[in-house]
């Protein structure tokens, strides 16, 4: 597919469908594709996790490093969450430094799995103040059919919950070959998981196709997950140069738990 | 006595091949190939226009390869972005691919090549050729033949076929040798010839030989995975 | 050189292509370089070339044999524009002297200020087309430069309303059919105007969004199973 870019009366039509709660492919306006998620992409990452979202594939995979700490959490181990959108995936996607949505999409999804709290850092001291283990988490895109953020954060997710714990050599250094039986320290219930509302017109949609998601100028991010029992926003994005309303903001708000619910349930079965 | 590899293969046997056609929809041509536990995956676009426009050829399509290593597939962690070992590969890539392709057919334009390596355990250039070459054929670009690629290796002065990265790291009497190959498929011409390692310049034939017995037997897995695509 | 090529390419796609009955028709999908025939009586047409005695696939795809010609249809890959092909394009930059347009191929296209259908200024051009319009046009000429196109007949022009959605090339001459019976039975059961351009990219305007819908949903069904028996019958069950 060479063509990426939407014509106009694509763009017109697509808000009038929306705005009348229809979609091309039969969804409603608030309902996400089916995602599998597989496991071990790779048998050289501590984990890994690969989820197809309708047509969006994205692949993540964990590494764990072995360092010292960071001089302001001397007692914690760390996270670091990375992508890069390949051209592989998307005529869109062009080789060189990463433009605007390249270097959003891994903050956003570091944001909702670091704020939620998910992996206990403290458990990741190996020396205190001396060595602590870092899970950098890497996310490439396969192919974008849209909504690429919320899939990724699912492959996040999953590949964390996926790892084991390298080993540690006699020298003190980290052994990739023998790896532990233990994954990494989580809050068990606590799964984050990235929502974002996508605008076009006066319509407010989720998991957009990629058709759909180039017809649109705003989008607005939420990650969410499970603390003490409650369910937490824990990040929160606007991005683009559209307003939203307090109305349709508030109107997010009691969509949300009901979604995360759903999809909580949905990604809890391939756990 | 015969020679006993690491992992009970004979000396010219190949790690298990898997190939699959159409994996990335949004790609004009895609395919993945694996020899054992290294896994390749390509995306093709193109013919399409190349901007900047003083970048492109009015006699001839470019032909544009990268290729690189995603960060998890390796034990340390390769960190983002192309390194000095990847824009090299990239450009051995290239020419291994070109000499099959009619581009002069496409002024002007350029057909971008994706390689990726999602599991490595060596071989990953070889894997990754013959992943493009089944993407390439996919889009439909004109090719005289496919290319198909494999590693010859040498363990002491034992030579042997589609090397782990455990054969690599061999010790003992001559060392390891590393030659990766590729070959224009049903031909006597090669694209791609590299070499690490210590090997008498009379034994190169014997390489060359086992090395075309292994290339006919992944011609065989991608003429597969490409029909079976158009199956469908 | 190119021009060569085209025309030779234009037989090639003239032809409907009913990939169930390749059996019958001695057709066998090929991937570049392979043997299709032997014997010096075979003439090489498009997609496939003469070494020796041999008759060779130059490209992965539907190898057929019609008489002493053998070709290679392509099944995938992109779109090989040919003089008078109808497609659909979208306008990406006007010019001092007509509009440029993506018509998804590697070359643009370009529509002259001449092929307006009333008199306008310079000044007036984005009033008639402006970028992300798209128009329904024929291939008027291929060259180095690039593809001119036309509007000046009937059914072509600039499109109002409706949607566009993209299909693979090579799917097209499946989704309409033996002399448009595929698509006619599409446009008459929805009530839709239907156009499908040879570059793939296909335009839908109906009555209602169902109606619209359902017409895309069974042409990209068609376009995702153009090999599979027994096509038209499902079809049939689709559209009742």
């Amino acid at each position: 597919m060479s063509s990426m870019d939407a014509s106009n009366i694509t763009v017109d039509h697509m808000r009038k469908l929306l705005s009348e709660g229809k979609r091309f492919d039969g969804r409603k306006i608030d309902e996400f594709r089916k995602f599998e998620v597989s496991f071990d992409v790779s048998n050289k990452a501590e984990g890994s996790a690969r989820v197809k979202l309708g047509k969006t594939e994205v692949i993540a995979g964990v590494k764990m490093v072995l360092d010292a700490p960071y001089p302001d959490s001397p007692d914690k181990g760390n996270l670091m969450v990375s992508a890069e959108l390949l051209p592989l995936a998307s005529p869109r996607f062009e080789q060189g430094p990463p433009k605007f949505d390249g270097i959003e999409l891994p903050r956003l999804v570091d944001r909702a799995i670091r704020e939620s709290g998910m992996i206990n850092l403290k458990e990741l001291v190996v020396t205190p103040g001396e060595k602590v283990w870092t899970v950098m988490v890497d996310l490439y895109p396969i192919n974008d059919d849209g909504n690429l953020i919320d899939a990724a954060c699912i492959a996040a997710t999953a590949a964390i919950r996926n790892a084991n714990i390298p080993g540690i050599k006699e020298s003190g250094v980290s052994d990739y070959k023998n790896r532990t039986k233990k994954q990494i320290p989580v809050l068990k219930d606590c799964l984050p998981l990235s929502i974002t509302f996508y605008k076009l017109g006066d319509a407010i949609f989720l998991d957009p196709t990629r058709e759909e998601a180039e017809s649109t100028d705003v989008k607005i991010n939420f990650g969410l997950s499970h603390w003490s029992g409650k369910l937490m926003i824990n990040s929160c994005q606007k991005t683009g140069p559209v307003p939203f309303t307090q109305e349709e903001i508030e109107k997010m708000m009691s969509i949300l738990p009901e979604k995360y619910k759903e999809l909580n349930e949905r990604l809890k079965k391939f756990l | 006595m015969t020679f006993k590899r690491k992992d009970g293969r004979k000396v010219d046997e190949l790690r298990e091949i898997k190939a699959k056609v159409g994996i990335i929809p949004n790609a004009d041509g895609s395919a993945m190939f694996a020899f054992g536990d290294t896994i390749a995956i390509a995306a093709v676009y193109g013919p399409r226009l190349l901007h900047p426009q003083h970048m492109q050829n009015p006699e001839t399509a470019i032909l544009r390869v990268n290729y690189d290593l995603m960060s998890f597939s390796v034990d340390d962690r390769k960190r983002p972005g192309p390194s000095r070992r990847s824009q090299e590969i990239s450009k051995m890539i290239e020419h291994a691919l070109m000499p099959v392709l009619d581009l002069k057919e496409f002024p002007n334009t350029v057909i971008d090549v994706q390689v990726y390596i999602t599991q490595a355990d060596a071989g990953t250039r070889t894997a990754g050729i013959n992943a493009a070459s089944m993407a390439l054929a996919h889009a439909g670009i004109p090719m005289r033949s496919l290319i198909c690629s494999v590693a010859i290796g040498k363990q002491d002065e034992e030579l042997v076929v589609d090397l782990t990265k455990a054969e690599e790291d061999f010790e003992g009497g001559e060392g390891p040798s590393d030659i990766p190959v590729a070959k224009i498929a049903d031909t006597d011409q090669f694209t791609l010839l590299q070499l690490d390692g210590k090997i008498p310049p009379q034994r190169i034939k014997e390489a060359l030989v086992l090395a075309n017995k292994a290339c006919n037997e992944v011609y065989e897995e991608q003429k597969k995975a490409l029909k079976e695509v158009a199956g469908q | 050189m190119m021009e060569r090529k085209l025309s030779e390419a234009h037989e090639a796609q003239e032809q409907n292509v009913e990939l169930s009955e390749s059996v019958q028709k001695k057709r066998k999908i090929v991937v570049p370089g392979e043997i299709i025939a032997s014997g010096e009586d075979y003439l090489p047409s498009e997609g496939a070339r003469r070494i020796g005695n041999e008759i060779v696939a130059s490209r992965f795809g539907l190898a057929e044999e019609a008489g002493r010609v053998i070709k290679v249809i392509a099944i995938t890959g992109a779109f090989i524009p040919r003089r008078n092909n109808v497609v659909i394009g979208r306008v990406t930059n006007v010019t001092f002297n007509g509009w440029v347009l993506d018509i998804d191929y590697a070359s643009s296209a370009f529509l002259p200020i001449e092929e307006c259908p009333h008199f306008i200024n310079k000044s007036e051009m984005t009033q008639f087309l402006d970028i992300g319009d798209t128009i329904v046009a024929k291939i008027w000429a291929i060259n180095k430069r690039g593809i001119d196109l036309s509007i000046k007949s009937r059914g072509l022009g600039k499109l109002e309303h409706g949607f566009i959605f993209r299909i693979g090339p090579n799917t097209v001459p499946r989704v309409i059919g033996r002399e448009g019976s595929m698509v006619g039975m599409i446009k008459e059961k929805t009530q839709c105007n239907i156009t499908i351009g040879q570059n793939g990219w296909v335009w839908i305007k109906g009555n209602t969004s169902e109606e619209e819908i359902k017409a895309r949903k069974i042409i990209e069904f068609i376009s995702e199973n153009v090999s599979v028996d027994g096509l038209t019958e499902k079809v049939e069950e689709m559209l009742s």
